[in-house]
């Protein structure tokens, strides 16, 4: 188990590398200057010295081969670099936005989960029940709308019309601030895991050992508990992981809308000023959070289900 | 080939989209960006505005109808670039082998590991706004899915008696791909675009209403809701139109490529991406 552990983690560094390529070529393909960009305001252009002075201070004008190898070694040594705006480094400012980030994709997992597993279920052991049909007809529609607008919902419903709730911001961190967007956040994943777990439940009814613990008498619900929730939990493993890697890079839209201060906001606002080092940061480490997530989902189905780690 | 109710009503959202967007501008009762007036802001649904107007005057019915124009424009295209992508790089993969597949496949794995919306938005970032710069992004965006399904079609169609025959009668490579190959692996190369074409409306939705999208005045849906957050006390019907319909036409494409699946492979399992 250790070994295929180590070997799992270390395979996490060459994708980290490509895709740091990828994004260093990306912004250095650009036309036009950054500098320039970043200090012309729509009507005059930009001081020629302004632009001369941050080209020297970020070392813009040095070859493309010698940028990527400085951007390389800051990386392994953990610097992101600066900020083009405010001179932070950027790894202080996705630090400071992390935390935030992090509670909003947990809150939305557990809202997720909470209601998708048992509903799936429930759905999948009386096919076409009307519990079945609504759930499907649920989760369709959940995939199918955008989720700013159901957000957008949600806030005039429950913070402007009934004022249960507070309609944005992050307050003083408590929970109450935390209803809106996560649950916004969590309706994708809600309506997967609905989907999957109903899939993968109704394949496992299907399989023989199912049919063969029926027929030795064993009692519904026993079946239920022992062969057919412990079979359906590899799906829903995998299901969570990949949706718990994504929600970070999905949260981008929600965090501004609900002015949450997680890395997303950082990213769209730092992408609307041009700020490319912190855009290059955020970017990195949403990119990273989704890979360590995988590698987790892995090691843990490996876990589950012993036969997987023998490929 | 059996299509369920699924597939009937997701046909008709999506012919409804179609023909909101060509048949705009004989049925759009005003023009979409010049038909402002702020003496009729913020007006309620009514016989001549039906859906309400916004912040400037302008009629919502209006925009919405050419808005459906902007949506089909970044699906259509944006998929058609990642299916020409996909397509040719997972064919060759399979087909050819050695390097190149390695490479492909290691591409592929990396742009699976970078979620598409962050992407786009990293793209977004270099091109600057507007509609060219978010069809080149949501283009460069989701190939990798339809990359991976070229290509294990590809393997298992390699070794068919047909395609065995042509490269004996001594066809050329890209002969044999285009005219033995490609044909036979259309249904899921479609369906993964039908399904693709519904995560471009909404990542545009989503790019407009954060203001990296389609700028205003023009109409996109995504960008009409970009106000409506200062607005939905006041006027909700200037948030809630345009979401229905990116709401109801990303159903239709949803709806119409799992019916398509169904239709095709009756064993696919529910969707689980």
């Amino acid at each position: 188990m250790l070994r295929f552990t180590l070997r799992r983690i270390w395979q996490i560094i060459p994708t980290l590398i490509v895709v740091a390529l990828l994004i260093f070529v990306i912004f250095s393909v650009v036309p036009g200057s950054f500098a320039a960009s970043l200090f012309s305001d729509g009507r005059r252009a930009a001081d020629p010295q302004m632009i001369a002075r941050l080209n020297e201070e970020f070392g813009l004008n040095k070859p493309l081969m010698e940028r990527f190898i400085t951007y390389i070694t800051d990386l392994a040594q953990f610097d992101l670099g600066t900020s083009f705006r405010t001179r932070q480094p950027v790894i202080e400012l996705i630090a400071d936005r992390m935390w935030a980030s992090l509670q909003l994709a947990i809150a939305a997992m557990v809202f997720a989960l909470a209601l998708g597993v048992p509903l799936g279920f429930l759905a999948a052991l009386r096919p076409g029940s009307v519990l079945d049909t609504v759930t499907m007809i649920g989760a369709v529609s959940g995939l199918s709308m955008p989720q700013f607008w159901l957000g957008l919902l949600l806030m005039y419903l429950f913070a402007l019309q009934l004022n249960w709730l507070p309609s944005f911001g992050y307050g003083d961190g408590s929970f109450r601030n935390l209803v809106l967007p996560a649950v916004t956040l969590g309706v994708t994943p809600l309506a997967l895991l609905a989907r999957t777990t109903r899939a993968g439940v109704l394949d496992v009814l299907s399989a023989d050992f199912i049919r063969t613990a029926h027929s030795k008498g064993m009692s519904e619900a026993k079946v239920v508990r022992w062969h057919v929730a412990r079979n359906a939990l590899v799906l829903i493993v995998t299901t969570v992981g990949l949706q718990f890697g994504s929600l970070i890079g999905q949260a981008v839209v929600i965090e501004k809308l609900f002015a949450w201060p997680g890395i997303g906001s950082l990213l769209v606002d730092s992408v609307a000023i041009r700020d490319i080092p912190v855009v290059q940061g955020t970017i990195l480490v949403i990119v990273l959070w989704f890979l360590l997530i995988n590698t987790a989902v892995d090691l843990i189905y490996a876990a589950i289900d012993p036969r997987i780690k023998q490929e | 080939m059996r299509l369920g109710f699924n597939f009937w009503l997701g046909a008709l959202l999506t012919l409804l989209v179609v023909l909101a967007g060509v048949l705009a501008p004989w049925i759009a009762p005003f023009d979409p960006v010049f038909d402002a007036d702020l003496m009729n802001s913020e007006l309620p649904p009514d016989s001549t505005f039906w859906f309400g107007t916004d912040g400037q005057g302008r009629d919502v019915f209006t925009r919405i109808l050419y808005g459906a124009q902007i949506s089909l424009t970044v699906g259509i295209v944006s998929q058609v670039i990642n299916s020409l992508i996909g397509v040719t790089l997972g064919m060759t993969a399979a087909y050819w082998g050695g390097w190149w597949d390695d490479l492909v496949n290691g591409l592929t794995n990396v742009m699976l590991a970078i979620p598409s919306l962050i992407f786009a938005l990293g793209v977004m970032a270099v091109l600057g706004p507007g509609l060219p710069s978010l069809l080149i992004a949501l283009g460069l965006t989701n190939w990798s899915w339809t990359c991976r399904i070229a290509r294990s079609s590809t393997l298992s169609l390699k070794s068919q008696g047909y395609v065995q025959a042509a490269q004996t009668l001594g066809y050329g490579d890209l002969r044999i791909m285009f005219t033995q190959i490609l044909p036979n692996m259309m249904g899921p190369i479609l369906v993964m675009a039908t399904l693709g074409m519904g995560s471009a409306v909404l990542s545009e939705a989503a790019l407009s209403f954060l203001g990296l999208g389609i700028q205003p005045p023009f109409p996109s849906w995504g960008a009409m809701l970009t106000d409506a957050r200062q607005l939905i006390q006041l006027a909700p019907w200037v948030a809630i139109f345009p979401g229905l319909a990116i709401f109801l036409s990303v159903l239709g494409f949803n709806l119409l490529g799992d019916g398509l699946r169904d239709s095709l492979d009756p064993h696919m399992r529910t969707r689980n991406i």
